[in-house]
């Protein structure tokens, strides 16, 4: 997901602005998300996370964190940048690149979960499979969401998800997170009321 | 961003952001396919009126790892002999929808010239004009160096040789002053500009004086032939007093390192063993140009230029 | 001939009178002038009347270059700048080296009517610096060659400028100095100087022109010549000549008014059109030449009018010609650097671009005061016009003026050569 489109500094809501999930939801969420992870792939041998930056790469760390709990082994982990597979990437001014971090163990025939934090037509998660398709040959590549919102424009689902959150396209839905944000919330606004540009 | 012309067109955070842009760019040389999309569907034209094998195929590459399409004019002596001028060439470019054009020229200007004429209205970026400047070898420089040293602010660098002459020395005393570094250039008198006021550095003439003080020195190439020019007596004089060799690299700090944009004169400026020593990092400097390469193209081609088009509107 | 009567101008940017042009000739000048029947009257209240200006510094370009200019379309410049008459410099091909050449191109100058052309010979044979040219069958043909230049390249052999500066006093010739030291200046292209360390262009340091002027200086005191040193450039220079005329060397000099007024900033654009010989230098060596021009060490302006076909401009810095366009501008440049900064005055425009030119140059009966029984040489200038100069409204076949796009003030609103207007309401009249 787009960065700016996160760059709401304040968790504070504002008016027009809702708080769809708080701190204790998104905990719960990611340790049930862990928890499928692990059980569909029976265990976590074959998994690598990848999260797509900026607040994917944190959700993946988070749902790492989980998985080690839990299985007492920890599950390779890292970032991918997909800016340069995006197919706006034309239309756009030119956009400074994320960090890209392969895991040492790369992702030949690996389970790789994509983790991102929304969910919405689809297009992210297009350019990340082509991203990961100039990496290496995973056995199979999941996707962990944090939110999915609806409004595909894409054939593309998620493995896991957080919440489903069903929005109307004139609505935004920011997600924030303690590490960047210094606090864990999913806000909806209606972009009409708080004048944010799409 | 629209053009690369000089390194002192950029301000600290454009320079860091292509420096940024390149460390990503520099990790697919560890992938196994070292290509990315970004590009795909642009077309960069390397248009060289000079030969430099080194300079084009690092661009080439660089452009070619990001999925443009690639081609090279080589217009060598083109204008000056009177062949088809610059003007023409550039007129051609346009009507084959050249997005960027990668410059290489003997005349001094002649890049800037492309870019403000309205002959065309690709992206330009100057790799190497006349003896003005270089600005991509001097962010591979600074790359390189921020690898080693990390931040530059404060660093000393040292840049050693015909500054007159050189467009690289022109370009890393413009980006590194820039990024906070402390730029000493070293030369004979004869091979500095008349009057170096403007430029954010001080000049020495004693090598020795400077490398105890140093964390990076850059040797430039001297030509040989500047001897009959008068610009040093001897290529043996000139290696006794401004030439690198173990003797010198000695009086470095631990840590430094030594550059050279190449290609090298052994034995004239630098010696084979500091060349080859673990102190150079001239062959890391190659691998680096690539991803600076990289950096600067996606930069000025990824996005639209609809700006641009409204502007020329 | 038609009589013209000239009322209201201010004589020279003084008093105000009418003057009556008749046959040729300057009738009279005053008020309530008897006027013959048929004359023609032309209003100058506001405008000042100066003689005929004198270039001692043209190129036309013909023969060889014509799809730079012709004779006949640099004379119309000169005219519409007003200019009654040019000299015409020898770097033409073939050179002007020889009586043919020159006689060529004097003939050309009548046939064209719109300003005297006065031929330049060269120096040496070819301008090549190193064998004296037939100077004396150029003094005597048709042509009646006074002045020698090989300008474009510099009589650089102290020996054959000795021997030059010598052999001219047989037909009190004068020599015109293109003063450049070759070596200090070889591929020179802009100013030495920090800009030109920045811009990573060779230098031209001021000191190449300054060794010369010094050198020719005293091989002239040493045989009693007549030296000129053309386009005088830089505040060293001034200084040089000034001294030399304190302690009574002879040397005459000339400044252009490129060099009145732009400085080598301009070179930052790399924009060749900005590409002169000598070049364009810093502030503190125009405000020198303005100096030196107001106090009377630079006796006069010359154009060095130098036009380029476009090719020669529209293309990188180092592969362009030298030179610029210059007559149409001459006179607003001069007004806008010299007398609207109140270093001169309109009399002083007269002594330095009419009177003392014709002197040096001998050219006839140009550069007379505005009196009765003078030549019909006059040129009236409307001091209060402004104008934006647009390169492609010059009447020169080339475009490569600098000050495109500059307004400037003052306009030529009429010339006469012999009371012929070749000028008329600022256009050329026929």
């Amino acid at each position: 997901m787009n960065p700016a489109q996160s760059a709401d500094q304040t968790a504070a809501p504002k008016r027009g602005t809702r708080t769809v999930l708080d701190a204790s939801d998104i905990s719960r969420a990611l340790t049930r998300i862990a928890h499928e992870i692990l059980e569909r792939n029976r265990g976590a041998d074959p998994v690598v996370l990848l999260g797509i930056p900026t607040r994917g790469v944190g959700l993946a760390a988070r749902i790492a964190a989980r998985i080690a709990a839990v299985e007492g082994q920890s599950v390779p982990t890292g970032s991918l940048d997909v800016t340069m597979y995006r197919d706006d990437i034309g239309l756009k001014p030119p956009r400074g690149l994320e960090h890209t971090d392969i895991p040492a163990g790369g992702i030949d025939g690996k389970v790789v979960v994509l983790v991102d934090d929304v969910l919405f037509s689809g297009r992210t998660i297009r350019a990340a499979l082509d991203a990961i398709g100039d990496i290496g040959r995973p056995r199979a590549v999941q996707l962990a969401v944090l939110v999915d919102r609806g409004h595909r424009e894409l054939p593309i689902r998620a493995d896991y998800v957080g919440k489903n959150l069903p929005t109307s396209l004139v609505e935004r839905v920011t997600v924030h997170l303690t590490e960047y944000d210094g606090v864990d919330a999913v806000l909806i606004a209606d972009k009409t009321t708080t004048g944010v540009k799409a | 961003m629209k053009h690369l012309l000089s390194a002192g067109d950029l301000s600290r955070d454009e320079a860091n952001l292509i420096l940024d842009t390149a460390e990503e760019m520099r990790s697919l040389a560890d992938r196994p396919i070292k290509k990315l999309p970004a590009l795909r569907g642009r077309t960069v034209v390397n248009l060289f009126f000079e030969d430099s094998t080194r300079t084009r195929i690092s661009f080439e590459a660089a452009a070619k790892r990001l999925s443009a399409d690639v081609i090279n004019f080589s217009a060598k002596g083109s204008s000056v002999s009177k062949g088809e001028s610059l003007k023409d060439t550039a007129l051609t470019l346009q009507a084959m929808g050249a997005d960027g054009v990668v410059c290489r020229h003997g005349s001094s200007g002649a890049p800037h010239l492309l870019a403000t004429s309205g002959w065309m209205t690709g992206a330009v970026v100057n790799a190497g004009d006349g003896t003005h400047e270089h600005p991509t070898q001097a962010l591979l420089d600074a790359f390189t160096m921020r690898r080693h040293l990390g931040s530059l602010e404060g660093r000393r660098v040292t840049i050693v040789g015909d500054v007159l002459h050189s467009r690289v020395a022109r370009s890393n005393v413009l980006l590194l002053s820039t990024l906070g570094a402390e730029v000493t250039v070293v030369a004979p008198p004869t091979l500095l500009p008349v009057e170096m006021r403007s430029w954010p550095c001080v000049t020495s003439y004693d090598l020795d004086a400077a490398l105890p003080k140093s964390d990076a020195v850059m040797m430039l190439r001297v030509q040989r032939e500047r001897m009959n020019d008068a610009y040093f007596p001897s290529a043996r004089e000139y290696t006794r007093r401004y030439g690198l060799d173990v003797h010198r690299m000695a009086q470095l700090p631990d840590e430094a390192i030594v550059l050279h944009p190449g290609p090298m004169n052994r034995g004239m400026e630098i010696s084979a063993e500091v060349a080859d020593s673990t102190r150079s990092v001239i062959v890391e400097q190659v691998t680096n140009g690539v991803a600076i390469r990289m950096a600067v193209l996606y930069l000025l081609l990824s996005g639209s230029n609809e700006s641009n088009e409204e502007s020329n509107a | 001939m038609n009589a013209y009567l000239i009322t209201g101008a201010s004589i020279t940017g003084g008093e105000v009178a009418d003057l009556l042009i008749d046959n040729g000739e300057i009738v009279a000048v005053g008020t309530g002038l008897d006027v013959p029947d048929g004359a023609e009257t032309i209003d100058a209240t506001g405008l000042v009347a100066l003689p005929g200006l004198v270039d001692l510094h043209t190129h036309l370009r013909e023969p060889g270059r014509e799809d730079a200019e012709t004779v006949l379309t640099g004379t119309r410049a000169a005219a519409l700048g007003g200019f009654t008459a040019v000299f015409a410099m020898a770097n033409t091909d073939p050179v002007a080296d020889t009586a043919g050449v020159v006689e060529q191109v004097w003939r050309l100058g009548r046939e064209s009517g719109y300003a005297d052309v006065y031929p330049i010979g060269a120096v040496t044979v070819g301008r090549k610096g190193t064998q004296l040219a037939e100077l004396g069958a150029m003094a005597d043909s048709a042509a009646r060659v006074r002045v020698f230049s090989d300008d474009g390249d510099c009589v650089w052999d102290a020996a054959l400028m000795r021997r030059a500066l010598e052999y001219v006093k047989a037909f009190d010739g004068t020599i015109a100095q293109h003063a450049q030291e070759p070596r200090l200046t070889q591929g020179a292209q802009m100013n030495e100087g920090a800009l030109s360390g920045v811009l990573g262009l060779t230098g031209w340091p001021s000191v190449a022109e300054e060794a010369i002027i010094a050198r020719d200086i005293l091989l002239n005191a040493h045989v009693g010549s007549k030296l000129h040193v053309c386009h005088l450039s830089t505040k060293g220079s001034v200084e040089i000549v000034r001294a030399a005329k304190k302690r009574g060397y002879e040397v005459t000099a000339e400044v252009t008014p490129h060099h009145l007024l732009l400085t080598e900033d301009l070179a930052a654009s790399y924009n060749p059109v900005f590409k002169v010989n000598p070049p364009l230098r810093t502030k503190e060596d125009v405000e020198a030449v303005r100096e030196g021009l107001a106090d009377g060490t630079i006796d006069i302006v010359a154009t060095d009018h130098a036009p380029h076909p476009v090719e020669d401009k529209d293309c990188e810095w180092s592969a362009a010609a030298f030179g610029m366009t210059g007559l149409e501008t001459a006179v607003s440049v001069v007004q806008h650097a010299m007398i609207d900064t109140k270093l001169m005055t309109w009399a002083d425009v007269a002594d330095r671009m009419s009177y003392r030119p014709a002197v040096i140059g001998q050219a006839g009966d140009h550069g007379r005061p505005l009196e009765a029984g003078a030549p019909a040489n006059v040129v009236l200038v409307d001091p209060a016009a402004e104008r934006t100069v647009v390169p492609a409204e010059s009447a020169s076949l080339s475009r490569n003026t600098p000050f495109g796009g500059m307004t400037l003030p003052g306009k030529v609103v009429a010339t006469f050569l012999r009371g012929t207007p070749t000028v008329l309401d600022g256009a050329l009249s026929r």
